[in-house]
């Protein structure tokens, strides 16, 4: 199993040919630390039109019953298209760096 | 009892074809491999397989189609020559890396530029390195035997590698030659059904091939390839004494001929072998006690047998029918020199490139060798270790 487990295994206890015997198993591959900037979110500003979450290519915006509830920083990397597609007149997603961002 | 019959080493190995009767066969037609596709292609024409025979636009694709099937989870081969391996390559390392156990017939031939289309090893042995298993024939009896063994030293759950099957290009691929087939039923028996533990088409266990797979696995995965060839030697001596019960004919990495009192020899490959046993034929007449090793197995290199063997020599000669360019010699060379190295009593080793792009080799030129090699017994020392034997000036 590829991923960031913190103890990996060795040659003689992983699946040959690098094959995946999990299926959903990208969920496991915790992406967020690739990042070097966030998106985020302004509750207030929001209109719910969830174009970012249509965008994401990574399903990183969390919805409940048709409303954005906020991002999942697990597995966002960072790439800032949900902020590119934000409304202009609405500007609900701004991206931050890191270090700037505190935690979400 | 098989059948005695007359056929060209192309059509025994389409013959072996037939008689596994693989899933998928895709293939592209080249020089001098062609005959094996078109033979093929007409037992599935007559419906004498059951194969689905993909014909494809490339050998990229070729490779492709066959890896494709492969992790479908059916039997799949496909051949080819030289510039076609040399256009399979990406998915030649993939196959491999893996771990399919497609078979391949490789007939072998010079690789451009200048094209050619006659025999020499360069095309295979740039493959040397692809994680493939290697079995070099001498003759077309041996093309065929070798082709229905690398199924199942392929398909062995300890191995699951793919083999290229190689056979010299013209000089076995397009010369009839006397040779036993087995009947089909034995074949069948011997080889048995596929079913692999994992596969694309097993709709009950879903899983991934080919995921992304970087710095902290990627090691891992090419350790089990080495480990996997060093279970390929097991495999290939067991399969080869198991087929030598079925047909008579026992395989094992390599061929000893007059070796065991020699006190010089002669390392080759391929079809070479037979003119040089010849050649240690009339030494013996005259008293040289001349022997020669022919390597069956290139990959896995089987270094501890060869240096058990070839350590009590006085002296021993490399044939390679490729050169790598490294100002060392061919790969056969460097791979048995070092083999021997720091083995105490190890012979001096000298290396002859010759045959490149089919240039012939007669009796004379490997008894020339030998008498070389006798100089190089008495002396203790090599004048040149790399020589190109039948070269113009």
């Amino acid at each position: 199993m590829s991923g960031n487990a913190t103890v990996k295994s060795g040659w003689k206890d992983i699946p040959r040919g690098g094959y995946i015997l999990e299926a959903g198993n990208a969920e496991q591959y915790k992406t967020g630390d690739w990042r070097s900037r966030r998106p985020v979110w302004d509750e207030k500003r929001c209109i719910h039109c969830l174009r970012c979450w249509v965008f994401c290519p990574d399903g990183s915006i969390l919805t409940e019953a048709g409303k954005m509830t906020g991002i999942d920083y697990t597995h966002c990397k960072g790439c800032g298209i949900c902020v590119e597609e934000c409304p202009d007149k609405v500007q609900a997603l701004k991206m931050v760096p890191e270090g700037e961002a505190g935690e979400a | 009892m098989g059948k005695r019959v007359a056929l060209t080493g192309n059509e025994a190995i389409a013959f072996a074809m037939r008689q596994i009767d693989p899933d998928v066969v895709a293939a592209y037609p080249i020089t001098p491999q062609t005959d094996i596709v078109q033979y093929f292609s007409s037992f599935v024409a007559d419906g004498e397989v059951k194969t689905e025979f993909v014909t494809v636009e490339s050998e990229h694709s070729a490779m492709s189609a066959t890896l494709g099937a492969s992790a479908a989870g059916c039997r799949a081969m496909t051949a080819t020559s030289s510039n076609g391996l040399a256009l399979m390559w990406e998915v030649v390392y993939i196959t491999a890396s893996f771990r399919l156990p497609v078979v391949m017939p490789v007939v072998n031939r010079a690789l451009s530029a200048p094209i050619n289309i006659h025999c020499d090893h360069s095309d295979s042995m740039g493959a040397r390195d692809s994680g493939w298993i290697q079995l070099y024939s001498e003759n077309a009896q041996e093309a065929y035997d070798n082709v229905i063994q690398a199924l199942r030293i392929a398909e062995h759950a300890d191995v699951r590698l793919p083999v290229m099957v190689c056979s010299d290009g013209f000089i076995i691929s397009h010369s009839m030659q006397n040779l036993e087939l087995l009947e089909d039923e034995k074949v069948k028996a011997f080889i048995g059904e596929y079913k692999s533990d994992y596969y694309l088409l097993d709709v009950d266990n879903p899983l991934t091939m080919g995921a992304l797979d970087l710095y902290d696995f990627y090691f891992e995965h090419k350790r089990q390839q080495a480990e996997a060839m060093v279970n390929a030697k097991r495999v290939i001596l067991d399969v080869g004494k198991e087929f030598g019960l079925l047909s008579g004919r026992e395989y094992g990495f390599f061929e000893k001929y007059r070796l065991d009192d020699a006190e010089i020899a002669l390392v080759v490959m391929g079809s070479t072998a037979g003119t040089a046993k010849a050649a240690v034929n009339q030494l013996r007449e005259q008293g040289i006690r001349a022997g020669l090793l022919k390597l069956r197995v290139f990959r896995p290199f089987p270094h501890e047998e060869l240096k058990a063997t070839l350590s009590g020599l006085k002296a021993v000669a490399v044939m390679d029918r490729a050169e790598s360019f490294s100002t060392l010699g061919g790969p056969l060379f460097t791979e048995l020199r070092s083999a021997l190295y720091g083995e105490p009593g190890a012979p001096p080793v000298v290396d002859h490139i010759y045959g490149l792009g089919g240039r012939d080799i007669g009796v004379e030129d490997i008894i020339w060798i030998y008498e070389d090699l006798q100089g190089i017994a008495e002396k203790g020392t090599l004048r040149a270790p790399v020589n190109y034997l039948g070269v113009r000036e």
